[in-house]
């Protein structure tokens, strides 16, 4: 399922924003550094190929329904994690402006959603391991439908992840992840099968297609990804659940200025200016003193445990961002060199 | 097969409007591209029990239709079919939320039924918007403007080939999924073997195809580099343009019209 | 002059899964001629062509295009000397606008700007197609698309013509507009073709291919008056030379 802009808040939509935006990058830089300039043409017409498929349908037998392919995982067999993320990307941007399929600022959490969990976790660390060194059609189909719904289940996580803690939705996490992750096994396996059938194929007509993702890889770039992964984790890790016990006492800043003025925070003079911006400072942060900004009707429960622990997800999610992006400037520095 | 055929006409039908000639279309895709954005995080940017501030907020996609002369039946229609999605969620919204929050005369409405609706809202304005932006841009440009404001060139690159070969695969794909679907009756002939074997079969015309196109490039002496130049300027008129809706969103975000209005008609009507 | 001179001595191709392609290909085409390749489906014709520009290495054999043989080194000097428009104009207009796909082979050059432009209003000029410049390939139609095509080719200066079908898939109006177009082409033109009218009108010399080799090489009327070579190829005479329809007379 697409994220929308109408569940969006612009913290998680901004965040997500600047990892896709990353990830575009980095991504681009990859392909580009890769002298393969097949890539281009190729690139282009199987993201339309991909766009065309996604119309087609066949008929799931017993349901009387129809699925169709999303083609994430079938981008990433055929081209390779970082060529398949720009193309999956490329689809999500066409499909925003044109079908409103999700929205503009939602497309930082699609690209991440669709494009980030097929191609770099369920194809390499999923798929690859599986089909193994010599693929076979009863391996490349038991692959893809267990990438399919590993990769799809990770993305419909990320939507509940977004929407609840966008806060816009009165969902609570439970129940909106109850929802989602069933269905989406069960899109997931569509989605498998699809990719199997369309991979088995292409391996019989033309077994170098499939086999044509690059096998070789720099030799830094393996330790490089499973380093960022672990990063996320950890941040998530401490940000999230770590943060749930953070003391309620005053925070280091604040802490100090009551220590010097006696006073928790200092107040500015009266009038004038300065208590104008504070005014729209108080009005505009979304995250007033670091929990939820308080929703014009009271609610029930305390709701503040919850809303550090998102300030604290969201927080280290945007600086492993920060990190992302300026690790990135400065590799492309290197390359320039 | 109809879903295939439809997306094109769709797409062509945006281009042509594109294509227009008007003020707004004549303005740098930049300022648009910048100003649907900042629309789109105004609107998001309130919190979840607020509607009425953003009804005003209908004022620029309604300006924008009317200067790009873009058919608003139309663009309520696309509206329209996208709206169902974020309900979706959103309906659900009453379930968990039952705390009454508003009474009109007699009828308690509660917050979930606000939210419920401030959702639906928040998705006809970022639509509207972001159809809009295609509207009065075309996408050719948009991906220039993003380009210009920092989107790598790769990237570019990638999403114009994309658009270019969609005419030509999704007709493709529509031949053959026509050609399957006057073979088939019923069910029978549609299940997922006939359907890996069409999909693989237009995968593996397209791989050709590929093929074909890189010869053709390096036949035109391509070696990497793609010249992708457009004449553009961000003059006076793009200025006021992203100024003039930025303060004005920021005022609305900041300020409810709406219930400045209603305050004041009704003061009138007392 | 030594230059614009296409010359294949013992042409072989082997394809990667072992069909042999070309088997012993030797011709000599001078500037200036008008030279059509025919054959039946599979003869080999489109693969001959991938030779011209370097796409595809001969397995033994030699070209040689004007004054270099073709090698790695010369490729570049080689592609803007050799011309070719590919069979699916929608392969080969791969860019956002007509503009930019005619400026695509200048700009790959080096141009600068203003040559650049110059370059693509000529190449439109000589083409018809100057009205189109902004437009998007797919809002072309098709004999419009045929005709970009050769402004792409055009607007590298090339030296020598080479287009596959030419006017494959072209209504009668815009087939009728493209022999004019080509008729006054003062390049050398390889063309190949199943439409054998056109061969009989545009050119005057006719390279037939049998199995990958040359069954004839000759003046254009003569090799369609030899019923015999015509059967063995798998081809006919034109129509314009074949009996009168309602009479049965030939003309």
């Amino acid at each position: 399922m697409h994220m929308s802009d109408a569940l969006l808040s612009p913290v998680v939509g901004g965040t997500m924003w600047a990892a896709s935006a990353g990830a575009v990058a980095y991504c681009s830089a990859k392909v580009r550094a890769g002298l393969d300039e097949r890539r281009v043409p190729l690139m282009g017409v199987l993201g339309a190929f991909i766009f065309a498929a996604q119309m087609i349908n066949f008929s799931i037998p017993a349901t009387g329904s129809s699925g169709h392919l999303g083609g994430g995982l079938l981008l990433a067999i055929l081209l390779g994690p970082h060529a398949a993320f720009l193309t999956t990307a490329s689809v999500l941007v066409v499909q925003a402006l044109f079908f409103a399929d999700g929205g503009l600022l939602a497309l930082g959490c699609n690209i991440f959603n669709l494009g980030f969990f097929p191609a770099f976790i369920a194809y390499p660390l999923i798929y690859r391991r599986m089909v193994g060194e010599e693929p076979s059609p009863p391996r490349i189909a038991a692959a893809a439908v267990v990438s399919a719904v590993a990769g799809l289940q990770m993305g419909a996580f990320g939507v509940v992840l977004e929407t609840v803690c966008s806060g816009i939705s009165s969902l609570p996490f439970a129940t909106f992840a109850a929802i989602m992750q069933p269905i989406h096994l069960a899109i997931g396996i569509v989605e498998g099968v699809a990719t199997a059938a369309v991979v088995s194929f292409a391996f019989k007509a033309r077994p170098e297609i499939v086999r044509g993702a690059p096998e070789a890889r720099p030799a830094g770039n393996r330790p490089l990804r499973r380093v960022l992964l672990a990063f996320l984790v950890a941040a998530l890790f401490t940000g999230g659940v770590v943060s749930r016990f953070a003391s309620k006492d005053p925070d280091g800043l604040e802490w100090s200025i009551a220590r010097i003025t006696g006073k928790d925070d200092l107040k500015g003079p009266g009038r004038g200016v300065h208590t104008a911006l504070a005014a729209l400072q108080e009005k505009a942060a979304l995250f007033p003193g670091y929990a939820f900004a308080k929703p014009a009707a009271p609610k029930k429960d305390g709701g503040d445990s919850t809303g550090t622990s998102v300030a604290g997800i969201v927080g280290g999610a945007m600086t492993l961002a920060v990190a992302f992006l300026s690790a990135l400037l400065l590799k492309k520095r290197n390359w320039a060199a | 097969m109809g879903a295939i055929d439809g997306t094109v006409l769709d797409f062509k039908r945006l281009e042509r409007l594109a294509m227009a000639d008007t003020a707004v279309h004549r303005l740098d895709p930049r300022a648009k591209v910048l100003v649907t954005c900042a629309f789109i995080i105004a609107v998001v940017s309130f919190g979840r029990y607020e509607l009425t501030p953003l009804f005003p907020f209908f004022i620029f996609p309604a300006v924008m239709i009317a200067l790009g002369d873009l058919p608003p039946r139309y663009i309520a229609a696309k509206i329209c079919l996208v709206l169902p999605f974020a309900l979706a969620v959103g309906i659900l919204n009453p379930l968990f939320d039952r705390e009454v929050v508003l009474r009109l005369g007699p009828l308690g409405v509660s917050g979930g039924w606000i939210s419920c609706a401030s959702i639906a809202v928040r998705a006809m304005l970022t639509v509207g918007a972001a159809l809009t932006l295609v509207g009065i841009t075309g996408f050719p440009a948009i991906c220039q403007a993003l380009a210009r404001l920092g989107m790598p060139q790769a990237f570019a690159v990638q999403l114009l080939f994309l658009y270019r070969y969609i005419f030509v695969l999704a007709e493709e794909g529509s031949r053959a999924a026509r050609a399957r679907e006057l073979r088939s009756f019923g069910n029978k002939g549609v299940g997922v073997r006939s359907y890996g074997s069409l999909l693989g079969h237009l995968l593996v015309r397209t791989w050709q195809r590929a093929e074909r196109i890189h010869m053709a490039m390096l036949a035109r002496g391509f070696s990497g580099g793609f010249p992708l130049r457009r004449p553009s300027r961000f003059g006076a008129a793009e200025v006021l343009y992203l100024l003039g809706w930025s303060v004005f969103f920021i005022v609305l975000r900041l300020w409810n019209a709406s219930q400045f209005l209603g305050a004041l008609v009704m003061g009138i009507c007392r | 002059m030594s230059h614009h001179i296409v010359e294949v001595k013992n042409l072989r191709h082997v394809y990667p899964d072992g069909t042999v392609a070309l088997r012993d290909i030797s011709f000599r085409i001078t500037h200036g001629e008008s030279v059509a390749v025919i054959g039946a489906n599979g003869a080999g014709k489109s693969t001959l062509l991938l030779h011209l520009n370097g796409y595809l290495t001969p397995t033994s054999g030699e070209i040689r295009i004007g004054d270099f043989p073709l090698t790695k080194a010369t490729l570049p000097a080689i592609r803007r000397t050799v011309g070719m428009v590919f069979q699916d104009p929608d392969d080969q207009l791969f860019m956002p606008t007509v503009y930019e796909d005619v400026a695509f082979g200048p700009c790959n050059l080096g141009l600068s700007e203003e040559e650049v432009e110059a370059r693509v209003e000529a190449a439109l000029g000589r083409v018809g197609a100057g009205h189109l410049r902004s437009k998007p390939p797919y809002h072309l139609s098709g004999g419009e698309k045929k005709r970009v095509a050769i402004a792409t080719a055009l607007s590298m200066s090339p030296d020598i013509l080479v287009m596959d079908e030419p006017t494959n898939g072209l209504d009668p109006f815009a087939r009728r507009q493209l022999l004019g177009l080509l008729r006054d082409f003062h390049h050398t033109r390889i063309f190949t073709s199943h439409d054998l009218d056109m061969v009989a009108a545009l050119c005057e010399r006719t390279i037939v291919l049998h199995e990958g080799e040359v069954g004839a090489d000759g003046p254009t009327a003569e090799i369609f008056r030899d019923d015999e070579l015509l059967a063995r190829c798998r081809l006919e005479k034109p129509l314009s030379m074949q009996g009168c329809p309602v009479c049965g007379k030939a003309p």
